[in-house]
């Protein structure tokens, strides 16, 4: 089974980026391929390089309270371009918001203080949930 | 003979002290500080400065309480400043949102859902009068955390302050302005490094000609810290980017001695008590030995490095939050024994969002319980001495020449260029991201405990605490108000001001700042002006690395 494809993204103007490094090792020391976008990106570009990269997962990064905003956007850019792509929010995100993004099509919340361990854990299930 | 303790009594003697009663709580009296019997060694005030920039330190006077807000439109944030004055605070502290941060207007298609999120939106002039109107300029200090746009920002800020009466030669405060970790830690960059500079060198340049109570420029390595690096990196890095600044500011022919007092500092104070004191001492005594060793300082005021300190964000945790209270207070205790100028303290629900008014006040508290009930002000520099603390002070200077002989390598014998080369080479972003990731290797394997995430989880599941909520209205009254500004501003004086500001952009010997204040005193707005630069200068596009 080739390893999992995942694609890593900072949506919007927030430039806080070890969380998603750290992540994106994380992920990678766990045997999938990582690809970052970089900073700046908007929902339409990433779901465009999600869709071109084929990748299996999207994990987006977000610090400064626009999660609910922009998540569900990426969601919406992926459908637009006719993909299936399980999106993970990971960052700072309040409990009552994760309902909301869930109810907005948003596979997994990672919060706070989630250990590598169970990053990858959970990541896994979506995968698991989401075959390619 | 007289010895160093000798003169530093006399220059204690000549201080202005606070009228404290100076002993234990059980009626010890207490030394203003305490050195070797025989009077040898060194003493605050005394070069390299190890123990602190002034022979009285808190004796004279406490360190300012400077409470970091920003968040909605700037009448909240004015709204939330006049309560940090009521309850105590004495130093006010800005924060902006992420399109101001990035010197985009609310109304910009990248905006959407960040306006006032993060800190208070400021679009032109009309935010600014907004934010401090009501407030005393000339009489109440003022920062502002702002990098790409710091000069723009800052000319909103003079623009304002005049219009309301206050000469810019009585303003005091400081202007963020330490555009090289940007590239290097947060990432909140818009033009390439050597424009960026030359907006730098501006802001310094006229601040040491027209406004001798402004810090130009805060170093920074508060950011290069929770962005993941070690301790001595952060401190490497952030005294290293102050030595570029310098470089930069005696090349554009200004004497040293003429600006450097006007550098100031800020560092973070992380968990790791010890580690932290010796850092901010270490920090001192390089400083001290560069300026005056490396680039010829004279004057004492350049040689003494004065920082401000921020309590970890990085260290809360969302798991049981009130336990953040306490890890701020060890941090801000750290900062106080290290002799900080100034203090943040973080609140405890910063894990999750921007604090209440609530947990802001408790965070203001844990400071003011340090400064009046511990008595630990009372001594300067108290760990001074320790064989412990100084071992470690020399340790982390130790690592930091290394970094520095490294830098000054890549610089070619600049420490200006040796910037510029490890930002292209991504060098430090590199070594900060694999710091972040080594310690978060640690709390996996278990090397590193963390309270309520690792272990001691009892409690984890508790009901959440209310959170500070940032409506969409915000943003909605935010591009109303731009809005009115657009419509009713004098258009023809607006585009006179950005064609002088992009006429002068492209000629790097001419200061931007009066074509700046020109272009926000007629209401031009953030986004404008800086999309008006950047077709002179371009932007800067970080190549994404993992």
């Amino acid at each position: 089974m080739p390893a999992p494809r995942i694609l890593v993204a900072k949506v919007g103007l927030d430039g806080h980026d070890r969380g998603i490094k750290v992540v994106a090792r994380i992920l990678r020391d766990a045997g999938m391929e990582v690809i970052y976008t970089g900073l700046f990106q908007t929902p339409a570009t990433v779901a465009a390089a999600a869709v071109d990269e084929d990748v299996d997962a999207i994990g987006l990064s977000m610090l400064s309270g626009a999660h609910l905003t922009l998540a569900p956007a990426v969601v919406e850019a992926i459908r637009k371009l006719g993909g299936d792509i399980p999106v993970i929010v990971g960052g700072i995100v309040p409990n009552p918001d994760i309902a909301t993004l869930k109810a907005a099509g948003i596979a997994a919340v990672l919060t706070p203080g989630a250990t590598s361990d169970q990053i990858v854990a959970d990541v896994r299930a979506v995968l698991a949930a989401h075959p390619h | 003979m007289a010895t160093n303790f000798d003169a530093w009594q006399g220059e204690f003697d000549s201080s202005k002290l606070r009228k404290a009663p100076f002993k234990t709580m059980s009626g010890i009296p207490l030394a203003p500080v305490y050195g070797p019997q025989d009077g040898s060694g060194e003493y605050p005030g005394q070069y390299p400065y190890t123990r602190g920039p002034y022979a009285s330190m808190y004796r004279s006077k406490l360190w300012t309480m400077r409470m970091f807000a920003g968040f909605g439109t700037a009448l909240d944030t004015n709204w939330r400043f006049k309560e940090i004055i009521k309850s105590g605070g004495d130093g006010l502290s800005t924060a902006f949102d992420m399109p101001t941060l990035l010197g985009l207007d609310s109304d910009h298609e990248m905006s959407l859902g960040e306006v006032g999120r993060c800190g208070v939106a400021i679009d032109s002039l009309a935010d600014m009068e907004d934010l401090y109107a009501g407030i005393d300029l000339s009489k109440i200090t003022t920062s502002m955390t702002i990098n790409s746009p710091a000069a723009v920002i800052f000319a909103m800020f003079v623009a304002q302050a005049e219009k309301a009466g206050v000469h810019r030669s009585q303003l005091g405060g400081t202007l963020q302005n330490d555009i090289l970790k940007e590239y290097q830690a947060q990432k909140e960059f818009v033009f390439p490094p050597r424009p960026a500079m030359r907006l730098v060198r501006d802001t310094i340049a006229f601040t040491a000609a027209e406004m001798p109570r402004w810090h130009s420029i805060s170093i920074s390595g508060y950011h290069i810290r929770e962005a993941g690096s070690t301790a001595a990196e952060e401190l490497a890095f952030t005294l290293a980017n102050g030595f570029a600044y310098v470089e930069l500011a005696m090349k554009a022919g200004l004497p040293i001695d003429s600006f450097a007092p006007r550098l100031s500092f800020f560092f973070n104070a992380h968990i790791d008590f010890f580690e932290e004191i010796a850092k901010y001492r270490a920090a001192r005594r390089i400083w001290a030995r560069w300026l005056k060793e490396r680039y010829g300082a004279v004057e004492a005021r350049s040689l003494q490095l004065r920082f401000h300190t921020q309590t970890a964000g990085v260290s809360l945790t969302a798991q049981q939050p009130e336990v953040n209270i306490v890890r701020t207070a060890i941090e801000a205790l750290a900062g106080v024994l290290g002799g900080t100028q100034s203090l943040h303290t973080n609140s405890m629900d910063e894990a999750m969002a921007l604090p209440t008014e609530r947990s802001a006040r408790i965070a203001l508290r844990t400071q003011q319980v340090i400064a009046t009930e511990t008595n630990v002000a009372h001594v300067a520099d108290p760990l001074g001495g320790s064989w412990y603390v100084e071992q470690l002070t020399d340790e982390i200077e130790r690592q930091a020449e290394e970094l520095f002989a490294y830098i000054d390598q890549l610089g070619h014998g600049s420490m200006l260029e040796g910037a510029f080369r490890g930002i292209d080479d991504n060098w430090y972003q590199g070594r900060i991201a694999d710091s972040a990731y080594e310690l978060e290797r640690q709390v996996n394997n278990g090397q590193r405990e963390i309270v309520g995430v690792t272990g001691y989880t009892e409690g984890n599941d508790e009901e959440q605490m209310p959170l500070l909520q940032i409506t969409n209205e915000d943003e909605a009254r935010q591009l109303k108000r731009l809005g009115e500004v657009r419509a009713t501003r004098d258009q023809r004086a607006v585009d006179a001001a950005l064609g002088r500001i992009a006429h002068e952009a492209a000629d790097p010997d001419i200061n931007l700042m009066p074509a700046l204040i020109e272009a926000a005193t007629v209401y031009a707005t953030l986004g404008e002006m800086m999309g008006t630069m950047e077709t002179v200068f371009g932007r800067h596009i970080e190549v994404p690395t993992i």
